[in-house]
């Protein structure tokens, strides 16, 4: 067992897929001396090489289109984005040849690339550092997209992400990267599959469904929610393509009532394709509809209003409360 | 200071002529048979595209096409000095660079009638025609994507010290998006091996390219920018484009870096099937069709001593051949509905095991 942040667990993680693979590339802005600008890949490039660490231009849509040629012939690229916001000039290359290039060669073509960005707000940065881009993501097909929430998972979740053979959208909660906790790096018996989510929380009276940074939020308002006499499950979903539907759709069921919580924009969010399938599926077992509790439809905030933008306690446990006035 | 769009009248370009001289490289060192491929080649890409336009008005094409008609001098003067193993990275307009390579007509054929026989099952089409055995890395239909992934292509050759190299072909337009500085840049840092190929024909879509972009050499003018060497080069004479591939061939293969280069060249049709090209001004592609490649080229065999003969057989012998892929494609089923759920996922599907 190993105490770590969330950010050394995915350097160990990296670390350790490097080690296993020598096909396995580290490409970005800033990754190699630097080790990155949250210095997720801090070391990689001495104890690697700088073949195999590599500090690129600052041309986002270079950068992917460079690790997929790198995937057409068998390399596992792995790329940072260094700001959530940055990922739009590298969109063109993710929408258009990266989630397609397999499909349309009939299976010729695999392109086991990763793209992590860290996102989310909450460390007093401003637009375009702070956003939470995973819609436009998870609306093209061919992209695996998913999100870690606790330095376990992201130790476990990166190193499935870079074997996949998928192109995988990797989600980092930056805020979160502080966060320590004892990994047991000695056996992978325990680790879940990538595409699984798991409930972190069992309750009886209503749902929480998030992943990233509102895990934990979800988790505090769960531990409030006990001084009202409310039982909330609490579902990290690790991976919102493809989703675990099974096990959200059982916890629907079982509690009646499902509120989901996301920092990105309710408006067209991912929340609402939860709330459509859950609708569609587990009708006649709810008690209210489902809820969605998020940002607001408005450009990321400047850092002195980031607190009222952020969904936080408060904002889930109305949401909560709500779901009850039905 | 005027900037170098301000002395551009929009809209209204004098006519572009081609190069005066077909006889500049009569007496290449280039050898015969190689010469005789490259005849062969240029019937195969000019007889194949005419075909594909008959069978578009025929209502067998469905979606669209973008012919290299009087282009095909590019195609065959690469296809022809590239090493087996190197790569191959084409635009949306890349049948010639596809056939060039050596891929079966056939399955080009029914892969642009959108049948099971096709190089891709049906489900690539014209813009997308992509056989990784035999090097042609894609086509790519976005504008200067594919410059960014022959890079990656490239660097995994170096990575490997296989030798190999990736030639990437792209139109004039290209040269004024971001992605195409970016692998400029990209290519030039990491001296990949990697040979970027302009087929400037002189519009960009339905644009004079000249209207639309502040040097008069869309590409030549940017190398120095990227410390390369401008290279211009008669797109229409097949042998201009073999010795400028040669060269840049090797310069990548031995490790010196990137070569750009412009290959001078004229598109006869419109930008794509539903263009009648009427925005170009009269004149122009009288005097181009007096370039053609297939006139220079055969010119230049008969000068050399190549019977008639031969020439004529080669031209026959192409057109059985395209007669052939024409019947094999047309008699090719219709994909199964299936096939449009496969493939997304690396595993072949499209749906979660979960």
């Amino acid at each position: 067992m190993t105490i770590m942040s969330l950010s050394k667990a995915l350097n160990e993680g990296m670390r350790q897929a490097m080690e296993d693979d020598p096909k396995v590339l580290i490409m970005g802005e800033d990754v190699g001396k630097l080790g990155g600008v949250f210095r997720v890949t801090d070391g990689l490039q001495k104890d690697f090489g700088e073949d195999r660490v590599i500090d690129t231009p600052l041309a986002e849509s270079g950068i992917i289109g460079t690790a997929i040629g790198l995937a057409l012939r068998g390399y596992r690229p792995v790329c940072e984005i260094q700001f959530d916001g940055f990922v739009f000039p590298a969109a063109d290359q993710i929408i258009t040849q990266l989630a397609k290039m397999p499909m349309r060669s009939l299976g010729a073509i695999k392109l086991p690339v990763v793209v992590r960005i860290p996102c989310g707000g909450g460390i007093g940065a401003v637009e375009h550092h702070s956003e939470s881009p995973e819609a436009y993501f998870t609306h093209t097909a061919g992209l695996r997209v998913v999100a870690c929430s606790n330095p376990a998972d992201a130790y476990t979740m990166i190193q499935q992400a870079i074997r996949s053979d998928d192109p995988v959208i990797f989600f980092e909660p930056k805020r979160r990267y502080w966060e320590k906790a004892d990994i047991d790096t000695d056996s992978t018996e325990w680790w879940p599959p990538l595409h699984a989510a798991k409930v972190v929380r069992p309750g009886t009276d209503a749902t929480l469904l998030a992943y990233g940074p509102m895990v934990k939020t979800c988790l505090e308002a769960a531990t409030a929610a006990e001084d009202d006499g409310r039982s909330l499950e609490v579902i990290d979903l690790r991976s919102l393509n493809p989703l675990d539907e099974p096990l959200v759709l059982e916890s629907a069921r079982r509690t009646g009532r499902v509120v989901v919580v996301h920092e990105a924009p309710v408006n067209n969010g991912f929340g609402a394709e939860l709330a459509a399938r859950i609708t569609e599926q587990c009708f006649y077992h709810l008690e209210s509809p489902v809820l969605r509790a998020g940002g607001f439809s408005t450009p990321y905030p400047p850092s002195k209003l980031e607190e009222h933008y952020l969904p936080d306690l408060d904002r889930v446990l109305d949401a909560v409360d709500r779901a009850f006035g039905y | 200071m005027t900037s170098p769009l301000e002395r551009h009248p929009y809209g209204e370009h004098a006519i572009v002529l081609p190069p005066k001289s077909q006889t500049t490289h009569d007496a290449a060192d280039i050898d015969r048979e190689i010469r005789l491929l490259m005849y062969r080649r240029l019937h195969e890409i000019r007889q194949f595209e005419k075909r594909a336009y008959d069978m578009f008005m025929q209502n067998l094409v469905k979606g669209t096409t973008h012919l290299s008609l009087g282009m095909e001098a590019v195609a065959a003067g690469f296809g022809a000095t590239m090493r087996e193993d190197d790569y191959t990275f084409a635009t949306y307009r890349g049948h010639a660079h596809t056939l060039a390579r050596g891929v079966p007509m056939e399955g080009i054929l029914a892969e642009l009638l959108g049948r099971s026989n096709g190089l891709l099952g049906g489900k690539g089409g014209s813009m997308h025609l992509t056989s990784v055995e035999h090097g042609m890395m894609g086509s790519y239909a976005i504008i200067g994507a594919h410059l960014t992934i022959a890079n990656g292509a490239a660097w995994s050759a170096q990575y490997r010290g296989s030798g190999q190299v990736a030639v990437c072909f792209f139109g004039d337009g290209t040269t004024n998006i971001g992605a195409f500085h970016e692998a400029l840049n990209y290519a030039a840092v990491f001296s990949l091996p990697v040979v970027f190929v302009c087929e400037n024909n002189l519009y960009m879509e339905y644009t004079a390219i000249s209207d639309i972009t502040a040097v008069p050499r869309p590409a030549a003018d940017r190398a120095g920018a990227y410390g390369l060497q401008p290279v211009v080069v008669d797109g229409n004479d097949a042998d201009a484009c073999y010795l400028a591939a040669r060269d840049a061939l090797e310069h990548a293969r031995s490790g010196r870096g990137p070569v750009l280069i412009e290959a001078l060249t004229y598109r006869h049709g419109g930008h794509s099937r539903a263009d009648p090209g009427k925005y170009k001004p009269p004149g122009e592609l009288e005097a181009w069709l007096a370039h053609d490649p297939l006139k220079i080229y055969r010119g230049r065999l008969e000068r050399i001593g190549v019977p008639s003969s031969a020439l004529d057989e080669i031209e026959s012998q192409v057109g059985q051949a395209v007669d052939a892929a024409t019947e094999a494609a047309k008699n090719g089923p219709l994909p199964e509905q299936a096939l449009a759920y496969t493939d997304v996922w690396a595993d072949g599907g499209h749906s979660w095991r979960n």
